[in-house]
C-alpha cells in the first residue's frame, strides 16, 4: 500500500489563484438545480415507500418479512453489515491516505467523510429496523450486558458515529466560516446556519492550528475504531456455530472487504461529483488512475481472504460447512456466489490493471459492479449459513425452508440506500465538497500560515 | 401454604422431590416478595411462612389467599426453584412420533402449530443405520450460547439448570436464535393468537400470554413444577418416552416409573447431543436399541 501511496505526485492544480479556487468550490452551492430538486425528490419517493413498508412492519409484526425461525436474519441484517462496511471509507482516505502524506487525495477528504457520516448514520437505522420490538430500543442501555457483543457494536458504532461526525465537522470549520463570509446572495436561514456553524471563525492561525491538531488527533483514533466497528460486526457472526461464520478468519476478511467496497464508494461518488458540479480541474483523471490502483490492491488483499475463509471448509468438506459450501458453489446460491466472486472481485481486479479502465468512467462502472458484488456478498454470508443448522429442518412449513425477500424488506432496503444518497446530497448541497482550505494550503495560498 | 399452615417442619420437607414427597413451600417466594410490607401494625391474622432463602417470615394471611393463584413475577422468575436441578432424559428406543408431547405442549402454552417448542426429528447417524425419532426440545445448556449472546439479559440461566426468557425485556434482535447450535428456539413473527380462557398475568416461567417481535421457547414448565406437577409432554406421552426430575434427588420419572437418574444414565449409555460443542445440555438421549416399535416414516402424513 505504501508502495502506491509515497509514490503519487501531488496534483496539478491549474495556476489559479485563491479566489478562483474559491468561486470554482462554493459554485454548486447556489440555489437548487431543477435536476437537483428532481434527484432529491426521487430520493424523497423512494423513502417515502420504504417507510410506508416499516410501518405495516410495525402494526404486524416481522411477519410482513420473509424471515421466518431458521432464516432468522435477512437482508436488513446483510444490508447492516454492507453499509457498516462502506462506513469505513471515511478513515480510508481522509485518515490512512492523509497518515500516509499521499496529498493527491486530499481533494477527496471531505467526500469520503461525508460518505462516512451517512454510511454509519443508515447502518444504525437499519438496526433499529431489523429489531423485533423496537419500542424497547432503550433496553439495550437500560440492561446492557457488556458479555453481548450486540453491547460491543452499540459501543463502537455510537464512538464511531462521534468521531466519523466530528472529523468531518472540525475540518469543515474554516469551509463554513468561508461560506458565511462569501455567500451573501443566499436565503437567510442558509446564512444564518452558516453563521452558528461557523463557531466565528475567523482564519486565525491559532485557529487553524487547532483545526490541524484535532483533526490529526482524530484520524488517529478513527482507524482503531473503523477496524472495530467492522470486526466487531463480523463477531456478530464469528461467536456463532454456524458454519461459514464459525471462522477466525471472519475479523480480517470482513475488514478488507469493507476497505474494497468503500474505495469503490468513493470512485462512483467522485466520478458524479467531479461532472455535475463541474469539477474536472479538482477531481482529475490522476484521482481516478489512483484511485483504481488502490481498489485493486484492496480487492487483491480481499480475495486472499477470501480464498483462506473457502479453501479449508472446500478442503474438508464435511457435516454442515460441506453442506453451506456446497449449497454456494454448487447448490441453490451457486449463480449469485460465481457471480459475486467473478464479477465483483475478479473481473474488476482484471479490468483495472489495465490503464484505460482507470479513466473516470469505465472506472465508475467498475466500481459500480463491486458495490453490486459486495452487496450480494453479504447477503450470501448472512443467509445460507442459518440454512444449515445442525439438526435437520423437518416438521415446518414450506415458507421455514428457503427465503426469498417480500416487497416490504425490498422496500425498506431500497428506502435505505435513498435515505444514505440523500443525506450525502444534502450534505454537498450545503458545504463545500472539497476541502478549501486544504487545497489552498497545499498551493501555499492561505496567506496566515 | 395452600393451608396456610407452613410450620419449621417445612423447611425439611422443602427439599424433597416432588417425585416421592409433596411441599408447598415454594409460594412462600411470592409472599416474600409482596406481603411483608405491613408487619405488627394490622388487625389481621397473620401466618408464617417460608421465604426463598431459607428463612421464617409472617406473612397477612388476607395477601397469602389472594396471591395464591398468581404465577411468580419476572423478578423472581429469574431465581429458580431453590434446591432443584431439573433434567429430562428422551429414551430414543421408545419414541414412535405419537406427537402427544407436541399436543401437551401447545395447549399447556397456548402455542400455534407454527412455533412447536417440540419438534419430532426423523434421524439416521449413518448410512448403514436405520431411521429413528428424536423428540428435541430446548436443552436447557448449563453453559447456554443463547445467554452468553443475549444484549439485554432477556433469557437468563436460572439455578434450577432452566433457561428462561423474559418477553417484557427481549428487544427481538434474534441473536440468541443464531447462536442457538439445537435450533430450539422460536420467534413471534405476527401477533400471537390471543391465548384463549387464560386470564392470568403474564410472566416467564408461563410465557403465556405469547408477544409479538419476542423469542420464545421450551422452558421445562416451571409454573407447573412450582405445583409438583410433571410438564405437560412428559404426561402426555403414550409411550413413556420422556423422563424428568431432580438431579438433586437423582431420580426421574416418566410418569408410570421412577427411576434412579444415575443408574439410567450409566446403564443405558446416555449420551447429549453435541457434546463436543461444551454447551452442557440437561437434556440426556438413550440411544435408540431395543426399539418398541418398528420404525414407520409417519412425518410424511401429519407434517404440517
Amino acid at each position: 500500500m505504501t508502495d502506491i501511496i509515497t509514490k503519487i505526485e501531488k496534483i496539478d492544480l491549474p495556476d489559479k489563484d485563491r479566489a478562483n479556487i474559491e468561486d470554482d468550490l462554493l459554485r454548486h452551492i447556489a440555489g437548487p438545480s431543477r435536476k437537483y430538486k428532481i434527484w432529491i425528490g426521487v430520493l424523497v419517493f423512494i423513502i417515502a415507500v420504504g417507510a410506508f413498508a416499516y410501518v405495516r412492519q410495525l402494526k404486524y409484526g416481522l411477519i410482513v418479512t420473509a424471515m421466518r425461525d431458521y432464516t432468522s436474519w435477512g437482508i436488513y441484517i446483510s444490508n447492516f453489515v454492507f453499509f457498516v462496511a462502506v462506513s469505513l471509507v471515511g478513515s480510508l482516505v481522509s485518515s490512512i491516505l492523509k497518515l500516509s502524506h499521499a496529498t493527491w487525495a486530499t481533494p477527496l477528504n471531505r467526500i469520503s467523510e461525508i460518505i462516512a457520516v451517512s454510511a454509519i448514520m443508515s447502518a444504525a437505522i437499519i438496526i433499529i429496523i431489523d429489531m423485533g420490538r423496537p419500542d424497547r430500543f432503550f433496553n439495550v442501555f437500560l440492561y446492557g450486558r457488556l458479555q453481548s457483543p450486540i453491547i460491543w457494536d452499540v459501543i463502537v458504532i455510537g464512538t464511531y458515529l462521534v468521531i466519523s461526525f466530528l472529523l468531518l465537522f472540525i475540518s469543515l470549520l474554516p469551509d463554513i466560516g468561508l461560506c458565511r463570509d462569501r455567500l451573501v446572495e443566499l436565503p437567510g436561514w442558509q446564512k444564518k446556519m452558516y453563521r452558528t456553524l461557523a463557531f466565528n471563525w475567523q482564519d486565525k492561525p491559532e485557529q487553524f492550528e487547532i483545526v490541524k491538531k484535532i483533526s490529526g488527533i482524530l484520524g488517529i483514533m478513527v482507524i482503531p475504531v473503523a477496524f472495530a466497528i467492522h470486526t466487531i460486526t463480523s463477531w456478530l457472526f464469528a461467536t456463532t456455530w454456524r458454519p461459514g461464520w464459525d471462522s477466525t478468519n471472519l475479523g480480517p476478511y470482513f475488514v478488507s472487504g469493507a476497505f474494497m467496497v468503500g474505495a469503490s464508494c468513493i470512485i462512483i461518488a467522485m466520478y458524479f461529483i467531479q461532472k455535475y458540479l463541474r469539477l474536472q480541474e479538482y477531481i482529475t483523471d490522476k484521482h481516478f488512475d489512483n484511485m483504481g490502483k488502490l481498489l485493486v490492491l484492496l480487492s487483491l488483499v480481499y480475495l486472499y481472504f477470501n480464498i483462506n475463509e473457502y479453501l479449508g471448509p472446500l478442503f474438508r468438506m464435511v457435516g454442515v460447512e460441506g453442506e453451506h459450501i456446497t449449497e454456494l458453489f454448487a447448490g441453490k446460491y451457486a449463480p449469485m456466489y460465481w457471480l459475486v466472486q467473478v464479477g465483483g472481485l475478479i473481473l474488476p481486479i482484471t479490468l483495472l490493471i489495465f490503464k484505460p479502465f482507470r479513466k473516470p468512467f469505465p472506472i465508475m462502472i467498475v466500481s459500480f459492479l463491486v458495490l453490486v458484488g459486495a452487496w450480494l456478498k453479504r447477503f450470501l454470508i448472512v443467509i445460507p449459513s442459518l440454512q444449515h443448522p445442525y439438526l435437520p429442518i423437518q416438521d415446518v412449513d414450506e415458507s421455514y425452508m428457503h427465503y426469498i425477500p417480500t416487497w416490504e424488506e425490498w422496500a425498506i432496503t431500497l428506502g435505505s440506500f435513498a435515505g444514505a444518497l440523500l443525506i450525502i446530497s444534502v450534505l454537498i448541497k450545503l458545504f463545500p465538497v472539497l476541502p478549501i482550505w486544504e487545497i489552498k494550503n497545499e498551493k501555499k495560498l492561505i496567506k496566515a500560515t | 401454604m395452600r393451608k396456610n399452615q407452613i410450620k419449621q417442619s417445612a423447611r425439611r420437607k422443602f427439599f424433597k422431590t416432588f417425585i416421592t414427597g409433596s411441599i408447598g413451600a415454594v409460594a412462600g417466594k411470592e409472599l416474600y416478595s409482596t406481603g411483608t410490607t405491613n408487619d405488627a401494625n394490622g388487625p389481621d391474622e397473620k401466618i408464617t411462612a417460608l421465604s426463598s432463602d431459607g428463612k421464617l417470615i409472617k406473612v397477612l394471611k388476607s395477601q397469602v389467599e389472594h396471591m395464591h393463584h398468581a404465577p411468580v413475577t419476572p423478578s423472581e422468575a429469574r431465581k429458580g426453584i431453590p434446591g432443584k436441578k431439573f433434567v429430562l432424559i428422551v429414551d430414543l428406543g421408545k419414541c414412535r412420533n405419537a406427537r402427544k408431547c407436541i399436543e401437551g405442549c401447545e395447549k399447556h402454552h397456548h402455542l400455534t402449530p407454527d412455533r412447536p417448542f417440540i419438534k419430532v426429528l426423523k434421524m439416521k447417524d449413518n448410512p448403514r443405520s436405520s431411521y429413528y425419532w428424536m423428540p428435541k426440545k430446548c436443552f436447557q445448556c448449563d453453559n447456554p450460547p443463547c445467554v452468553k449472546v443475549c444484549p439485554v439479559g432477556a433469557t437468563y440461566k436460572r439455578t434450577d439448570n432452566i433457561v428462561l426468557i423474559d418477553n417484557n425485556r427481549c428487544i427481538g434482535c434474534r441473536f440468541c436464535m443464531a447462536a442457538c447450535p439445537y435450533s430450539a428456539r422460536v420467534f413471534n413473527w405476527g401477533e400471537p393468537q390471543p391465548a384463549e380462557g387464560y386470564d392470568k398475568p403474564y410472566s416467564p416461567e408461563t410465557s403465556v400470554p405469547s408477544k409479538v417481535g419476542t423469542v420464545e421457547k421450551c422452558d421445562f414448565c416451571p409454573d407447573v413444577l412450582r405445583e409438583n406437577k410433571l410438564p405437560p409432554c412428559i404426561t402426555s406421552c403414550p409411550n413413556g418416552v420422556l423422563y424428568f426430575g431432580d438431579a438433586n434427588d437423582d431420580a426421574v420419572t416418566n410418569g408410570e416409573e421412577t427411576v434412579r437418574l444415575s443408574e439410567l444414565l450409566r446403564e443405558k449409555a446416555a449420551y447429549r447431543y453435541m457434546e463436543d460443542l461444551g454447551t452442557e445440555p440437561n437434556v440426556y438421549y438413550l440411544p435408540p436399541v431395543d426399539r418398541l416399535f418398528p420404525f414407520k416414516d409417519t412425518n410424511a402424513e401429519s407434517n404440517t
